[in-house]
């Protein structure tokens, strides 16, 4: 993975520095609420319902050993002892101190993490495949001009206070695990018919209150240019993107309200003047960055697929779990590993301390001391040995982590929602862990199949509710908590993104396990031997799943 | 008489804010002669176009461009626009809501002079120009991103 070089150091540590004054002044009083706002937000720092929320920024969602057992130390020590993986493969502590904060951040700069960029109205975390680097299906290693990108909108001078957030994912693959049809922008890295790289390039997707799916403005951009590119997006975007209304700033109004065709003829007039400059990506550059994400030192295969056989024969929940958390890898001999941070009972994605330290020792010991934070709220292992599969199942199962449930309904995305968030209309902690409960039977999941299902507390849509197969939103009515469904959403890993439709009046949160229930049922009945949840969806509509659920007695809001 | 940020240094301000003219009072303006000795400065506000200024530059002495709440980032864009695009030279500055968290992306942006709001102390502001010794990107003030600089630095193979 990357590592820091004098000079990365010096500028964290100067950001460490810069807001541990900002802090000072601000509790002195030399700082209003309304100044220190924007100040903290560019620092992760929230206030939020309990306490301060600081989310932690874990680029392109890539951890070592050592910085994970760092965030395990800090939940510890300034927090409760666990922390929350978000969607946006970031790290959440709900209950710091305001004034611990800057100690926090310089303990995170000994181990080369920080806050920055985090939240506010700026460039947020770059986010891209979890498998990058191993996926049998990877095109091009996205991790390198990721990391490029986060250097580049790094403290960017011009862009630090945009009419609103802005969210960027790569993706180097065929399928696309990075949702980039649902970002500000999106970057498909691809190969052109040279074997030069270049950039599909994809503005204007997003979920929130107005879901759109993104729009290509460009097919092929050389990839010395990905970062004068972005910045003619973003200076576009800077200048004419909506201010009077925080509900239509996001880019995907401005390209929605001038046109796709309008949009990328500015576009492309403002990289026209400025894309010669020295931002141009040098080869030099390229490869000291890609270096640092070469392929670790794999061991040639060896024999244990006879061995690997046998426990998956003799072990009916070893198997289980190698069905659905052990993936393919570009390597023979090797396995990706999904730990999943999805037990029942457990919020989606929160991981104790002491989980968070047997990670790193797993890392360790199995996966070259490195791990991956998924979008999905999991940790993955990228670099597994099959023979080492079985010992590593045992160690995870010990320690709550192997939950066989990727793909799965239980494999929940959940935001932190009600319980914790200041934004949220309603719970949605509570809602996952009913429906994990209803489906505990895990022979029955099994069957059900392939199936995301997604959870947002309010129409900021951090659970991601627009593109579940079934997606829930949390709704206030009157003060009270209500729950709208939507069904025949999808990510578009291997399909093209759809948004969910909303299949009718919302529901309280005691019926939310049996709707569920019911809209199984219906595809259950109706479903065809090869067909997944989603493809019933697409196939029938919404139409038999509606009636089923609403010809049953539900309270309708 | 107020002081001012300029080039790093708190000074006197040696121009009347209320004199600037909008960019609707300039375009008027722009047509009759500049008397010897007479000063013309203009006030941008986020919405207007610099490039609409962008053929008179040369006649002004003072660009400014006023930030009527700090979180709106339009001026960054319009003063990288006037620096780069436009060639301007003379001094450009940021006026209104500014105060010393952004003194430093505003340089950054071109920015050479700071008026910031009267209950803020510009002594104390100006330190925050040396926040950051060293930048990722390239923008106005310097236009290499440091990955132009690693190279240049990078022992020989």
């Amino acid at each position: 993975m990357y590592r820091y070089d004098a000079l990365d150091r010096q500028i964290v540590s100067e950001r460490v520095e810069q807001f541990r004054d900002q802090t000072r002044r601000y509790l002195a009083g030399e700082l209003t609420d309304d100044e220190f706002r924007p100040l903290r937000l560019q620092n992760g720092l929230y206030v939020q319902r309990h306490a301060p929320m600081l989310r932690v920024a874990i680029p392109y969602g890539l951890l070592s050993a050592r910085q994970l057992r760092k965030l395990a130390h800090i939940a510890r020590t300034y927090d409760r002892g666990y922390g929350h993986f978000s969607t946006r493969q970031n790290l959440q502590y709900n209950w710091p101190k305001l004034e611990h904060v800057p100690e926090i951040l310089a303990e995170l700069a000994t181990v080369e993490m920080h806050a920055i960029q985090t939240s506010g109205n700026c460039v947020r975390n770059i986010t891209t495949d979890h498998f990058a680097g191993v996926a049998p299906d990877e095109v091009v290693d996205p991790r390198a001009l990721a990391e490029i990108l986060r250097q580049w909108s790094t403290f960017h001078p011009e862009f630090a206070y945009l009419p609103r957030k802005f969210k960027i994912a790569l993706n180097g693959a065929k399928s696309d695990r990075a949702a980039t049809f649902l970002h500000d922008i999106g970057l498909h890295f691809v190969t052109d018919a040279a074997g030069e790289i270049v950039i599909r390039v994809i503005v204007g997707g997003g979920m929130g209150r107005t879901p759109i799916i993104g729009h290509v403005i460009r097919e092929s951009l050389p990839w010395q240019h990905m970062l004068t590119y972005v910045e003619a997006i973003l200076r576009v975007y800077n200048r004419h993107g909506r201010r009077d209304n925080i509900y239509k700033a996001r880019i995907k109004i401005l390209v929605k309200a001038l046109g796709v065709e309008e949009f990328t003829r500015q576009v492309e007039a403002e990289w026209e003047a400025t894309r010669d400059s020295p931002s141009v990506i040098p080869q030099e550059e390229y490869d000291r960055v890609a270096a640092h994400f070469a392929p670790p030192g794999y061991e040639p295969p060896g024999d244990e697929d006879h061995a690997l056989a046998f426990q998956l024969g003799a072990d009916r929940a070893f198997s289980r779990w190698f069905e659905r958390n052990v993936h393919d890898h570009r390597r023979p001999g090797y396995r990706a590993v999904t730990l999943s941070l999805k037990k029942p009972g457990v919020p989606p994605g929160d991981a104790s301390a002491e989980q968070m330290d047997i990670v790193a020792s797993l890392a360790e010991r199995y996966s070259f001391g490195e791990l991956r934070v998924s979008h999905e709220q999991n940790l993955i292992l990228a670099d597994v040995r099959e023979r080492d599969l079985f010992e590593l199942w045992h160690r995870a199962r010990a320690a709550g982590l192997a939950t066989p449930n990727v793909g799965l309904l239980t494999n929940i995305v959940c935001c932190p929602g009600g319980d914790f968030c200041s934004l949220a209309n309603a719970k949605s902690i509570p809602i996952a862990e009913a429906i994990q409960r209803r489906f505990d039977d895990l022979d029955y999941l099994h069957d059900i199949g392939e199936l995301d299902l997604n959870i947002s507390g309010c129409m900021n849509s951090c659970g991601h509710h627009h593109v579940g197969h079934i997606g829930i939103l949390g709704v206030d009515k009157n003060g009270a908590e209500w729950y709208q469904v939507s069904i025949g959403g999808a990510q578009g890993i291997d399909s093209d993104p759809a948004l969910g439709q909303v299949i009718g009046p919302s529901f309280a949160a005691a019926e939310m396990p049996d709707v569920v229930e019911e809209l199984i049922a219906t595809y259950i009945d109706q479903r065809t031997a090869e067909e997944r949840f989603i493809d019933t969806v697409r196939r029938l509509g919404i139409a038999p799943f509606k009636q089923r659920v609403y010809g049953k007695e539900v309270a309708v809001a | 008489m107020p002081e001012i940020i300029r080039n790093g240094r708190v000074e006197p301000d040696d121009w009347d804010e209320s004199a600037l003219l909008t960019l609707a009072q300039w375009k008027l303006r722009r047509l009759q002669p500049i008397e010897a000795g007479e000063r013309v400065g203009v006030r941008l506000e986020p919405a207007d176009d610099p490039a609409e200024i962008a053929s008179d530059l040369d006649r002004l002495q003072l660009v400014a461009i006023n930030f009527p709440k700090f979180a709106d980032g339009r001026g960054y864009s319009s003063a990288v626009l006037l620096r780069t695009r436009h060639g301007y030279r003379g001094e450009l500055r940021a006026i209104g809501d500014v105060g010393r968290d952004q003194l430093f992306y505003l340089k950054r942006s071109g920015f050479d002079a700071f008026a910031l709001a009267p209950h803020r102390d510009p002594h104390a502001a100006a330190a925050s120009l040396g926040d950051f010794s060293l930048r990722y990107q390239g923008s106005v003030d310097d236009p290499l991103p440091l990955f132009r600089k690693r190279l240049a630095t990078a022992p020989v193979r």
